[in-house]
């Protein structure tokens, strides 16, 4: 189909053949990479120094950066806000992942049922689940709440106490942590038998063979997910916006999270080099964090040989 | 002594499986529980278990609150596209990375890899603004288009299912004169229907579920997906919350059957997008 066009272009080797072949087949990649990465983040990073309103454009020096720095009260909470929910949300969503699936990973009657539902509410996409959660969550007559008053517990007003929304979330979230799962316990189930074996004829106890055997051998999968949960973790929007209603961040700012400042700039006050400000502060605090991670890797991710063989 | 404990171990075990299954499928039985009450008895205090009488045509009546049916075909569409899209693009460019040999190939496969680390919301506010400039914003195309494009994780995936087929059935079919398209075509594609199903599948999932994208993109209320319809159904003070229940549970349905059709494949694509480094 292309020789006439490799003839045109003077490609007669097998490597120059090669090389026009690989071009051809990642070429939607390219244009991707360029239509919808690239060319939007120079515009992006351009405009993040321009009064620019998706109409006209007045360029203005650093003033959108100093604007957030010095005067903008929001961009601070916002910032607050995601920072206090990434903490709480990645620890506890990791931890949970390892503790089930090590759970998952026994032989036990009825394994592929457990499994099978507790991978179950990470499928379950959409805003219906979110719809889901505010009724299990009304400080009044939900669920939660009534199971914890069970135990005895007074339960908080969750999403309509500013102080008990980002925990909502993260509980949330736990209930849907089954994609992680699913991740820890393939790398569970590839450790050979004969390791614990050894340990514990040692004289090892589960504590410990959880923390000498398994944390190691499934932290090149705790590693990735920290490195996914801190960017996905810094751009929450969904939850704020759903939760919040009608996307203003109540109650009392406290679902106002980064991203939803972002958008709200963007595509409600048409301050887009601002908002493009905004996410260039967000994007190199990711980097410095995703950098910070890799750098740690040394000290206790552990890979075993071949496992960079790529 | 040892077999003795290890019984004991598994029945605790067993007991804390139990226990948190439960409670991971009560919400979803209180979904359905919910949706089958009446209004009255949504708000009794304490609230009952099970509906005292299960109102079946909830599920009808709640249908017909908007236009639900509408909104689904919307979705579908999309859905449809991008599956089409990220089935043939993914593939194509898995390809050229897993077994073709040309120039740049390992720096360019960095950058792929390097792209998934980028906060989607750094592009997303000039990608409207392109959009807009060139009259796609009211349109299927910004959530249509960008899935003909590959996309990293998706790359990644499938190229580590085409790395397992040995190079010897490709070198054996260019010595027969097969060029790249046809072993890619005709060879490589039959033995990766796996891959293509699981990509398919999270395809699905991704655009059946997308909110963010509709809500930005789509202004028209005609056309509507069901996420967005279902959040502007909800946000007009719509809190009969059996008929919400009713709603949402409706608009998951497709996944589940979906799910509990080709769980495999669902694991296996988690699984192997977990293996990246």
């Amino acid at each position: 189909m292309f020789s006439k066009v490799l003839g045109k272009l003077g490609i007669k080797t097998n490597q120059g053949r090669e090389t026009f072949y690989g071009y051809i087949f990642i070429l939607p990649w390219l244009i991707g990479l360029l239509c919808f990465t690239l060319g939007p983040m120079i515009f992006s990073f351009i405009t993040s120094f321009a009064d620019y309103n998706m109409r006209s454009i007045e360029f203005t020096g650093l003033d959108n950066y100093i604007y957030m720095f010095t005067k903008d009260q929001l961009f601070g909470k916002s910032f607050m806000n995601t920072l206090v929910y990434s903490l709480m949300n990645i620890p506890l969503v990791t931890i949970g992942g390892v503790i089930v699936a090590v759970l998952l990973n026994k032989t036990i009657f009825g394994l592929r049922t457990f499994r099978t539902i507790y991978y179950l509410p990470s499928i379950m996409v959409g805003v219906g689940t979110y719809f889901l959660w505010m009724l299990l969550l009304d400080p009044a007559n939900g669920l939660v709440n009534a199971a914890l008053s069970v135990i005895g517990i007074d339960g908080p007003a969750w999403l309509t106490d500013p102080n008990w929304t980002k925990p909502a979330i993260v509980l949330m979230h736990l209930w849907g942590l089954g994609g992680q799962m699913l991740l820890y316990l393939a790398r569970l189930q590839s450790i050979p038998n004969d390791y614990y074996e050894a340990a514990s004829l040692d004289g090892a106890n589960a504590f410990h063979k959880f923390i000498k055997i398994t944390v190691p051998l499934i932290s090149p999968i705790i590693f990735y997910n920290l490195v996914i949960g801190i960017i996905g973790s810094f751009q929450v929007f969904q939850e704020g916006y759903i939760f919040s209603g009608n996307g203003s961040g109540s109650p009392a700012g406290s679902l106002l999270f980064y991203n939803l400042l972002v958008w709200n700039n963007a595509f409600k006050n048409f301050d887009t080099g601002y908002a493009n400000a905004m996410c260039w502060f967000l994007f190199a605090v990711v980097m410095i964090l995703t950098v910070i991670v890799q750098k740690s890797q040394k000290k206790w991710v552990y890979y075993e040989e071949g496992d960079n063989d790529d | 002594m040892i077999e003795k404990k290890i019984t004991l171990g598994k029945i605790v075990l067993f007991i804390i499986l139990t226990l948190g299954a439960l409670i991971i499928l009560f919400p979803i039985f209180w979904m359905v529980s919910t949706a089958l009450k009446s209004a009255p008895e949504v708000a009794q205090y304490p609230p009952t278990l099970l509906p005292e009488e299960p109102l079946w045509e909830n599920f009808a009546i709640a249908w017909q609150k908007a236009p639900f049916t509408q909104y689904t075909i919307n979705t579908l569409i999309i859905v449809f596209f991008t599956i089409i899209g990220g089935v043939f693009s993914n593939s194509l460019v898995a390809y050229g990375f897993a077994k073709i040999d040309f120039k740049g190939k390992k720096l360019l496969f960095k950058v792929v890899l390097a792209t998934m680390m980028i906060p989607g919301f750094i592009t997303l506010v000039p990608q409207y603004v392109i959009f807009s400039k060139i009259g796609w914003v009211d349109t299927y195309l910004p959530l249509i288009v960008p899935a003909f494009c590959a996309n990293a994780f998706h790359i990644f995936m499938m190229r580590q299912f085409y790395r397992t087929i040995p190079n010897e059935l490709i070198e054996a079919a260019k010595v027969d004169g097969a060029g790249h398209f046809y072993i890619w075509g005709k060879l490589i594609m039959p033995l990766v229907k796996p891959v293509l199903a699981t990509v398919a599948l999270i395809n699905f999932k991704g655009a059946w579920g997308d909110f963010q994208g509709p809500l930005l993109y789509l202004s028209d209320r005609a056309k509507y997906t069901l996420q967005l319809g279902l959040q502007v159904f909800k946000g007009e003070g719509y809190t009969q919350w059996n008929y919400l229940m009713a709603i949402s549970f409706l608009s998951m349905i497709p996944i589940l059957i979906l799910f509990f059709c080709f769980q495999n494949y669902f694991i296996q694509g988690m699984n192997t997008s977990g293996a990246v480094k």
